[in-house]
């Protein structure tokens, strides 16, 4: 059998499609490296999409967290707090709970205890928790003349968010906001391995890759081919959110580019 | 006092109520739960400085001039933040200490004729062992807590590689042009201008990965330490009355709600600590340092 | 760096120092997790049939062994790498793993596997199974025609997804889930006919270690030759529980 119809027959595997059974004996490269790709897919569903929401959530909780307001402020710093302060390990564990119990009061929630629901949704609050609070150390450290000159502009509510504090603090956090990208992407390998059960055998990278660390008794073929998939990822991802960062900065002089990509902090 | 709880627990099954949970939380189990939390806080405790090291070592030698060097460092670090931790876990220990084990063998068995790999064995002589098979329970998990230490430190290592690399390059040009014209050599504008400035730019990001580092210690049991994790599974799993004392159903959101609690307030501590090291290292710093206060005291909080 | 050096050379001499001839202690692998078979007491003690079993063997083999507990996903590599000699974890004999490890005689007969769940009329071939994840009844389950497999990365999650309504059954080793129907109050029963998997539970040693496997080998032969094993099955597995 060449590579060419182990492609064909696993591409799409962890999507349901394709051969039912995984391969039983005699396992090749080829295959690991089919199944650990087709696994990928749902590393990149959950990670793209979690990011995605993330992102708006997040803004809100870092509004909410710089509010006056108490009623705004303390619900936004007590979630950050703990999906922050806790191991997504434990926090699969309790939405899984959660999510079975909630089943057995309404049908609608039946979609949660699956994974590509349920895991989502987990992801999807723990990114914008982390991406919160960068956003909240970016909005605090956004240059007081900025927002002066605002004023002084005639700039007022919205339009001044929109035209200015925005696109300042998005400025500021893009570098940490990089790490915690590629810190999801990586999360995301928790999914099947702690939190959901895989359902007929659909599983991430992860997923596949421990199948046949098990089935082959060797781990040092599996797992680095996951590590170089998961670099892959990385670097596409440093790629993309570097295109989205000279567009940000690409008002400032080149002297100032460079400050700001020397300050990049490791957040999260 | 133990005796006295030993005496009074030894039917449980005649106990209710308050005297029962007593008894429960007692057993040896328990005991072995409770002391695993010391495993966590230590492993903390040597992982931390130990990874710092490595990412300090890491730092420099992508900054050399020499070019091996220098490769070597940016593999490193772009290598090990490329792949997550878990990944790297499930088989980078079993290496490890195949890797020190056939060290040993090298030096202590040169007479060996055999191959180290007879099919997907690994075979060293029994004197190259680590530890020696013959040795103490302890040892054996003493050994197994170095080497989730050095795996935890090789990754978290190239994190902090990364921040300090950044935070070396932040130092303002300027102080090290001063210091050069001041005729220090190279050697002793960095350790003597460089080194001591740039935890300042550093520790936002360090603490980040402290938090970081808190919350991956679930990920111990993967590397063969019996963790919080690990317990809380083992114990909160429902028990037959048939090979337990105490039997009990699912309690495994109980106990996990107890790692939940420890794992917020231990963040909490951390953030208090850090917050307060990170007003004393900008502290009489010059006027640019107190606009990073403002902004850093901004970010961690 | 400096550090870590220094505490690995400390303990490379304090390995040393213990020092004593090959294989005078013997290290016997399990995963505490999989009651009767082995568990972990409330002493916090691996304990069960393979403790006792173990144990006996041992003695009549004349090694001092040591317990250590594994997780059941790397419970082979860890063996094939060194770090203890022997697996005794409720492990069937197959194919699969004979092409990597060696195994002893089986110490419980080829016992069967069986499918639990709330309701007796369930049809399996269209049911949701759960399984540990790597188990020969993982394996099964994937070659049923329509049923769905559920996994689990250990065996009381498998339980607890029947109870919770996340499966319609669960698959096991027999001996495993008797008592937990037993204990069930009457909500978890058999279903389907019992499948036969395996070759029966060795233990499991490296390819490159015959001589110890020998030893517990002839151990095990002689237990089963002056009927201690019988009575040991019957002790920890129960009355039903097939024999040899």
């Amino acid at each position: 059998m060449s590579c060419w119809d182990t492609v064909q027959m696993y591409a799409l595997r962890s999507l349901g499609y394709g051969e039912r059974l995984l391969p039983r004996d005699d396992f090749t490269i080829c295959q690991q490296v089919t199944l650990i790709g087709s696994g990928m897919m749902w590393n990149v569903y959950f990670g793209v999409l979690a990011l995605a929401a993330g992102f708006f959530l997040a803004t809100a909780l870092a509004l909410g967290k710089a509010s006056p307001q108490l009623w705004l402020r303390k619900p936004a710093q007590w979630f950050i707090f703990v999906f922050r302060g806790s191991p997504l390990f434990i926090q699969f564990f309790f939405a899984y709970f959660a999510f079975l119990s909630l089943k057995q009061l309404s049908p609608l929630f039946d979609p949660f205890s699956s994974a590509w629901m349920g895991a989502l949704v987990v992801l999807f609050l723990n990114t914008a928790a982390y991406s919160g609070e960068i956003f909240h150390g970016a909005l605090m450290s956004v240059p007081k003349g900025d927002m002066e000159a605002a004023d002084a502009y005639g700039f007022t509510g919205w339009a001044r968010f929109r035209k200015i504090t925005w696109p300042t603090m998005l400025r500021l956090a893009w570098p940490a906001y990089t790490n915690e990208a590629i810190f999801l992407f990586h999360a995301t390998t928790l999914v099947f391995f702690s939190g959901f059960p895989a359902r007929q055998q659909k599983g991430d990278a992860l997923y596949y890759a421990n199948y046949f660390a098990d089935k082959t008794f060797n781990p040092f073929i599996p797992y680095p081919i996951l590590a170089g998939y998961f670099i892959l990822v990385t670097l596409v991802i440093i790629g993309v959110f570097g295109l989205v960062n000279r567009r940000l900065n690409r008002h400032l002089p080149v002297a100032r580019k460079m400050r700001m990509r020397l300050r990049a902090p490791l957040m999260r | 006092m133990e005796a006295a709880i030993l005496t009074a627990c030894a039917d449980p099954s005649t106990l209710s109520g308050l005297s029962w949970l007593v008894c429960y939380l007692t057993t040896g189990k328990h005991m072995a739960f409770y002391g695993s939390f010391g495993t966590v806080l230590l492993l903390l405790a040597v992982t931390a400085p130990v990874a710092l090291g490595f990412g300090f070592a890491a730092a420099m030698a992508a900054r050399s001039r020499i070019w091996p060097l220098s490769w070597f460092g940016r593999g490193y670090i772009a290598i090990v933040r490329g792949v997550p931790d878990i990944a790297f876990f499930l088989f980078f220990v079993i290496a490890l200490d195949q890797f020190f084990e056939w060290l040993r063998h090298e030096v202590k068995c040169p007479d060996w004729d055999q191959p180290v790999w007879q099919g997907n064995d690994f075979v060293v002589c029994s004197a190259a062992k680590l530890p020696l098979n013959n040795s103490a329970q302890w040892v054996h998990e003493a050994y197994g807590f170095s080497l989730a230490v050095i795996t935890f430190a090789i990754v978290f290592g190239a994190f902090a590689a990364n921040v300090l690399y950044g935070a070396m390059r932040a130092v303002p040009r300027a102080q090290l042009e001063t210091a050069e014209a001041y005729g220090m050599t190279q050697r002793q504008t960095f350790w003597r201008i460089l080194v001591p400035q740039m935890w300042v730019y550093a520790l936002p990001g360090l603490s980040n990965l402290w938090m970081v580092l808190i919350k991956a210690t679930p990920l111990l049991f993967l590397l063969g330490v019996e963790d919080i994790v690990y317990w809380a599974r083992e114990l909160g799993g429902s028990k037959t009355a048939k090979f337990t004392d105490y039997p009990h159903g699912d309690w495994r959101m109980w106990y996990f709600l107890a790692l939940l609690v420890f794992y917020l307030a231990f963040t909490w501590v951390s953030e208090k600590v850090l917050n307060r090291l990170m007003a004393r290292l900008t502290h009489g710093q010059a006027t640019v340092g107190g606009e990073a206060q403002r902004k850093t005291v901004g970010k961690a909080a | 760096m400096k550090n870590i050096l220094i505490g690995t050379a400390a303990l490379a001499m304090l390995a040393t120092a213990a020092l004593a001839e090959s294989h005078s202690v013997v290290r016997l692998g399990t995963e505490g997790a999989y009651p009767p078979y082995n568990f972990i007491n409330d002493a916090g003690e691996v304990d069960g049939f393979e403790r006792e079993l173990g144990d006996e063997l041992c003695k009549r083999a004349e090694l001092t062994c040591e317990w250590t507990t594994n997780d059941w996903d790397s419970i082979i590599p860890n063996l094939t790498s060194g770090n203890y000699d022997a697996i005794i974890a409720g492990m069937s004999i197959t194919d699969e793993r004979k092409d990597v490890i060696d195994f002893t005689q089986n110490y419980t007969p080829p016992s069967p596997s069986a499918f639990a769940a709330m309701s007796a009329d369930l049809d399996l071939e269209s049911a949701v199974i759960s399984a540990q994840t790597g188990t020969i009844q993982a394996a099964h389950v994937t070659s049923m025609g329509g049923a769905t497999l559920l996994e689990f990365a250990n065996p009381d999650e498998t339980i607890a997804a029947v109870k919770n309504g996340e499966a319609d059954a669960v698959m096991a080793d027999k001996d495993f889930l008797i008592p937990v129907v037993e204990e069930s109050g009457g909500d978890m029963s058999f279903v389907g006919e019992d499948v036969a998997l395996g070759g029966g539970i060795g233990m499991g040693f490296r390819k490159s270690d015959p001589e110890l496997r020998e030893k517990f080998d002839t151990a095990i032969q002689s237990m089963k030759d002056d009927g201690t094993l019988n009575a040991l099955i019957v002790k920890h597995l129960g009355e039903d529980s097939p024999k040899f």
